[in-house]
């Protein structure tokens, strides 16, 4: 059996777990600023769909290919995909790359996957974990016109077609489709795997392919900035005052009885 | 080139009613139009759309079309995106709107890039800018740590707007509006994926989104057993629902439906009861319309204390159970 070919989607963003305090925007340039101590790691929703690809790498066999795109990406954050059992490593990097939306960044990932040849499956998180608009992955799978599935929280593939646990309101459905199909995973798929000291010392010595917008077909002028469709007028953090009222008590019980006693008053109960 | 005029609507419906989305899409769709100064209308896909387009004008829309076909008695992507493409070619509207839904979340990046225009999902806030005509899609961003304004020059401008975010107008069954059914022909041989099977996972109780309260519990819980002990408790004292943030959900502790949090359910009761949750934004963006936030948590600095209306610091188990039991003595007075 020849395995299943497979592609993942990964974006490079700031750690979305850092404390809300740390985001900072700056308003003279209308950008998201973080101290350095915030380090940079792949989107945790990109990070199930990897781990959705290697559960299928880990029973029917494959490769699985990993495309990342942005400008001067860490690489010992995006080389985390080879030590967890990837193949190989694209990036799409240059700085005409930067600073897309998903109208753009989706054409280029596009692009890059015709290039790449033959795919099975293409897997990409729910959304991004910084501007979280959830578009990438459908169009992706619109601009090559092959059928996708969102919200996976679990995939087999069989016979050359693959069956999806899809999550939607109140439950779930299985869906099957046949390939080259598209699929973007959501977090209970669960975690990606951590990586194998083995995996680690394979990834260190493998070095990414890197691609600019010329080696895909296209022009400065249609990745990036420049080929945004949505433009971003002003991005801004809402002043929030802190409103709250702490309940106190002699012991953590008394403030819960308290904290009773104090909403009755208020008639919030 | 075709002319981008009006305000459309993509409906929801179920069992014959609007989805509440639809009608705050209605209301905040019909500021937009007023502002522009052109109509509001309606699209309605289903098997049969029977009363709804009453409703759908009851609740502000000038115009509603309707596509009635036996393939729409339930949404498949690849039925629907035909449909709703050759509408929005044959009606050319400046803006369409969508709800933030499992549907919407679905469709509309896929319509966006079919049309080859651009699309603000989630959106919280829409306006008119008065000098350019644009739509000022502003929507939450980085998990909710900040918001961003959108603009999108190719038409038509595409947003998706997040459950609960706009009012409806008041329901006047008197309004008068035009209803135009449209025949699609749909092509059956373009559905590439099958559904084999659909599984509820029925939450006993009361449904998050329903419940005047929500009782939630966070990762500090530490595992399954007390959101069926300390904070079902709780809840049933204050006829609530139990719910979580995601790490209860990824953990396996509880099923996804009772997941509050941005990729989760987008809730707003009168009483939101946040238990050992430290407060992650996107935990936040999906309980920030509650009337009153209460938080308890052991951390003082936990972020939730600064969206709480009213908190507790101290280990959950000692608090909550005297907590629920002050709360049923002062009920049962």
């Amino acid at each position: 059996m020849p395995g299943v070919n497979m592609i993942v989607c990964c974006k490079q963003v700031p750690d979305p777990e850092a404390p809300p305090v740390v985001f900072k925007v700056d308003p003279a340039t209308n950008k998201m600023t973080l101290p350095p101590e915030v380090k940079p790691v792949i989107g945790q929703y990109d990070e199930f769909a990897m781990e959705a690809a290697l559960r299928i790498k880990d029973k029917a066999g494959g490769k699985i290919t990993i495309l990342s795109l942005g400008n001067k990406l860490a690489r010992d954050v995006v080389k985390k995909t080879l030590a967890v059992g990837g193949d190989e490593l694209i990036l799409l990097e240059d700085e005409t790359f930067e600073e897309g939306d998903s109208w753009s960044t989706a054409h280029a990932l596009a692009m890059a996957i015709k290039k790449t040849g033959e795919y099975d499956l293409i897997f990409c998180g729910r959304q991004s974990s910084d501007w979280d608009a959830g578009q990438v992955g459908l169009g992706i799978a619109e601009i090559l016109g092959i059928p996708a599935v969102p919200l996976a929280r679990r995939v087999e593939a069989v016979d050359g077609k693959v069956r999806v646990e899809r999550v939607i309101p109140d439950g779930y459905e299985i869906v099957e489709v046949g390939f080259p199909a598209l699929i973007t995973v959501t977090s209970e798929l669960g975690s990606l795997r951590y990586a194998a000291l083995k995996g680690i010392m394979a990834a260190a010595k493998k070095q990414p392919i890197v691609w600019k917008p010329s080696d895909i077909g296209l022009e400065p002028s249609q990745v990036g900035a420049a080929g945004r469709r949505t433009k971003l007028a002003k991005l801004f953090q809402p002043v929030k005052e802190a409103k709250g009222e702490i309940i106190e008590g002699e012991t953590p019980a008394e403030a819960g009885t308290n904290l009773a006693i104090r909403l009755r008053e208020a008639k919030i109960i | 080139m075709a002319e981008y005029k009006g305000v459309i609507v993509y409906g929801e419906l179920i069992n014959g009613k609007l989805l509440s989305i639809t009608t705050e899409l209605l209301g905040g769709g019909r500021n937009l139009a007023t502002a522009l100064k052109e109509d509001l209308s309606c699209v309605l896909l289903a098997d049969t759309v029977g009363e709804t387009p009453k409703e759908a004008i009851a609740f502000g829309t000038d115009k509603v079309y309707i596509v009635e076909d036996p393939s729409l008695k339930e949404y498949q992507a690849d039925t629907y995106i035909q449909v709703v493409e050759k509408l929005a070619k044959e009606i050319s509207p400046r803006i369409i709107l969508m709800g933030q839904t499992s549907i919407g979340r679905d469709l509309a990046p896929r319509l966006a890039f079919r049309l080859g225009t651009g699309l603000s999902t989630d959106c919280v806030d829409l306006s008119i800018d008065s000098e350019t005509k644009l739509l000022l899609q502003t929507k939450p961003v980085y998990g909710g740590n900040a918001q961003a304004i959108f603009t999108c020059e190719s038409m038509p401008q595409i947003a998706t707007v997040r459950p609960k975010t706009m009012s409806p107008i008041e329901r006047d069954n008197s309004r008068k509006g035009e209803v135009i059914p449209i025949k699609v022909e749909i092509d059956m041989s373009t559905i590439r994926t099958k559904v084999i099977e659909k599984v509820k996972e029925e939450v006993a109780g009361i449904k998050l989104e329903d419940a005047p309260t929500i009782v939630s519990g966070g990762r500090g819980i530490g595992g399954p057993e007390p959101f069926k002990t300390t904070l079902k408790e709780l809840a049933d004292v204050l006829h609530g629902a139990v719910g979580a943030s995601r790490p209860p959900v990824d953990n396996g502790w509880i099923p996804e439906a009772m997941h509050v949090g941005l990729t989760g359910k987008i809730v707003a009761p009168d009483i939101y009861i946040a238990i050992a949750i430290s407060g992650a934004s996107q935990h936040i963006a999906g309980c920030s319309g509650s009337k009153t936030i209460i938080a308890i948590n052991k951390d003082p600095e936990a972020n939730i204390f600064k969206e709480a209306n009213f908190g507790v610091v101290g280990r959950y188990e000692e608090v909550v159970p005297a907590f629920t039991k002050k709360l049923k003595e002062l009920l049962a007075e």
